[in-house]
């Protein structure tokens, strides 16, 4: 039985008078690549932002390895959606890679060599070493998420969140992103994504989490990803489900 | 006309003043990033009752009090700003074009009271609107060097706080970097830079030494350090040599003047910077347009070598 690295009780959050999570529960083992799944306005994006203290919640408790978020905070990394910053800012990719160890280096110290070296090294993992001097607003959007990616990898975390990574990029990166989350997965390392497409949940993660405002089902993805549950999670909104869930419309 | 430069009391003037265009230009590249530009004329603007009522209550033009007062008028406009966006249905924009105008009408009501009373038309507070260098007297210029130093340091010291808390604000707080301290620090430095900068170039025209100097600076840069730096010496040309023309003639307001140097160097980054400047960006199409041009009537030349 792999350890329990995060419990989540009861958990709500909203915003303004909008509830958007209610009542989630749920627990998650080290170890596992669990896609979380749920139409727009399911609260996908609002759970890890919650879960990471980024969005205030209104009841519940959150334990990251059986402590609190602020002091497992150190080994989590997150990875948010490529939207939420401007890319016009004048910076480059490998300085945007350097800004995931300012934790490390600490505050008021300049960053070293060594750890430019290290941010250099993820980059290359990512496959973005020729772009390491490029201007931001000069990357495709594959590339701003592959750096966003770097960022969170040169963290050296034990549990990355990912909000979207594979929203609007292209299949070479889709697969970079892909076999970089195994790789994690590999080390034993947790990760959580926030994803779209259900035709590759199968292919992609271990676990699935169904949400809509609370945790329809969640478990191993060949027991839960079933069209009942689909259905369960989406409500009437998906029109034609083929035999064995490999072919997911949706209607709107 | 070069001889005020070698009086000992226009140097020093003129050193303040290039020093309140470097903080300026430092941190209205912060304010520019924030995309805050125009909370920085609010704020301004916020600050002309508070220089009034500094006046009012110690009843002489003591820099200290009348910057003091400046700074917590400019703050109780800041605060309205925030609590009318965030608790009414009224958007910020809005918010900073109520309490801008508001406080800046206040301002003047106040003033134009103090100005028939007895003895008030010779306050000179009026060059609080416009800016006047040359009635700075040596504990103004000093005040204001000393406080323009400060914010200089503070904004140096936490260059790669700053630049995260700029660029991406979530992930700064997920590293632990408290954004509600960034933000308090944020807008002393701010209030600040405006309050030492009202005698010297008024309330009207202060924010565009806060806004003009790093708009420039981005024509010429792909990098926020560098971007930094350009920008606080755009400010700090702008400060000298507005402060020095406006010295040529008498009573000449030296706010103006500032304006209009940091607007020539606005100019000739737009036309010349190397960074999507206008200038340089018609060159390269000229040349793609020519290249692609080119290639055509290579292939054609080829089409017609077949028959």
């Amino acid at each position: 039985m792999a350890k329990t690295v995060l419990k989540v009780t009861n958990l709500s959050a909203s915003y303004r008078k909008n509830t958007v999570l209610d009542n989630v529960n749920f627990q998650i083992e080290e170890g596992s690549l669990t896609g979380i799944v749920g139409p727009n306005g399911a609260g996908k994006s609002t759970l890890i932002k919650t879960l990471l203290h980024l969005h205030p919640s209104l009841t519940g408790k959150i334990d990251f390895y059986g402590l609190p978020f602020k002091k497992a905070k150190r080994v989590i990394g997150y990875v948010p959606q490529r939207g939420s910053v401007d890319w016009d800012f004048p910076t480059n990719a490998l300085d945007v890679v350097v800004m995931g160890l300012y934790g490390q280096i600490g505050w008021l110290k300049r960053p070293s060599r060594a750890h430019r070296k290290l941010a250099y090294e993820a980059l290359e993992k990512m496959d973005m070493a020729p772009y390491a001097d490029r201007q931001i607003s000069q990357l495709s959007g594959g590339q701003q998420q592959r750096v966003f990616l770097a960022r969170a990898l040169v963290q050296d975390a034990e549990f990355y969140f990912m909000d979207e990574p594979l929203a609007g990029v292209d299949a070479t990166t889709e697969k970079a992103i892909m076999a970089i989350l195994k790789e994690l997965k590999d080390e034993g390392k947790t990760v959580m994504v926030v994803h779209h497409d259900l035709q590759t949940v199968t292919d992609y993660f271990d676990h699935v989490l169904f949400l809509n405002r609370t945790v329809k089902e969640h478990g191993l993805t060949d027991s839960v990803f079933t069209k009942e549950n689909i259905m369960k999670t989406y409500g009437g909104k998906m029109q034609r489900i083929v035999e064995g869930g490999s072919h997911v419309v949706h209607s709107n | 006309m070069w001889s005020i430069l070698t009086s000992s009391n226009f140097q020093w003037v003129l050193a303040s003043t290039m020093t309140l265009g470097i903080a300026s230009g430092m941190v209205g590249c912060l304010a520019y990033w924030k995309k805050q530009s125009l909370m920085s004329d609010a704020l301004a603007h916020s600050a002309l009752p508070g220089v009034i009522i500094g006046f009012l209550v110690i009843g002489e033009k003591n820099i200290i009090f009348l910057i003091t007062g400046a700074a917590v008028s400019a703050l109780v406009g800041a605060f309205f700003i925030q609590w009318i966006q965030s608790s009414t249905r009224i958007t910020e924009d809005t918010a900073m074009g109520m309490v801008l105008s508001i406080f800046f009408g206040l301002g003047i009501m106040l003033l134009t009271i103090v100005n028939r009373s007895a003895g008030g038309n010779q306050s000179g507070l009026d060059s609080f609107i416009f800016g006047q260098a040359a009635s700075m007297v040596k504990l103004d210029v000093f005040t204001m060097l000393i406080l323009a130093l400060v914010v200089i340091t503070i904004i140096f010291i936490g260059f790669k706080e700053w630049k995260l808390f700029l660029f991406d604000p979530q992930h700064a707080k997920g590293l632990g970097l408290s954004l509600s301290m960034m933000n308090v620090i944020y807008t002393l430095i701010l209030v600040t830079t405006i309050v030492i900068g009202i005698q010297a170039v008024g309330v009207i025209l202060i924010a565009a030494l806060l806004i003009i100097p790093s708009v420039s600076a981005r024509y010429w840069t792909n990098s926020f350090h560098y971007m930094l730096i350009l920008s606080a010496l755009f400010g700090g040309l702008s400060g000298a040599f507005g402060t020095y023309l406006s010295a040529v003639g008498k009573g000449w307001p030296t706010g103006p003047f500032i304006v209009v140097v940091a607007a020539i160097l606005f100019i000739f980054s737009l036309l010349f910077g190397k960074e999507k400047g206008l200038l340089i960006t018609w060159f390269e199409q000229y040349l793609e347009r020519k290249r692609i041009g080119t290639t055509k009537q290579t292939s054609t030349i080829g089409t017609k070598g077949v028959n």
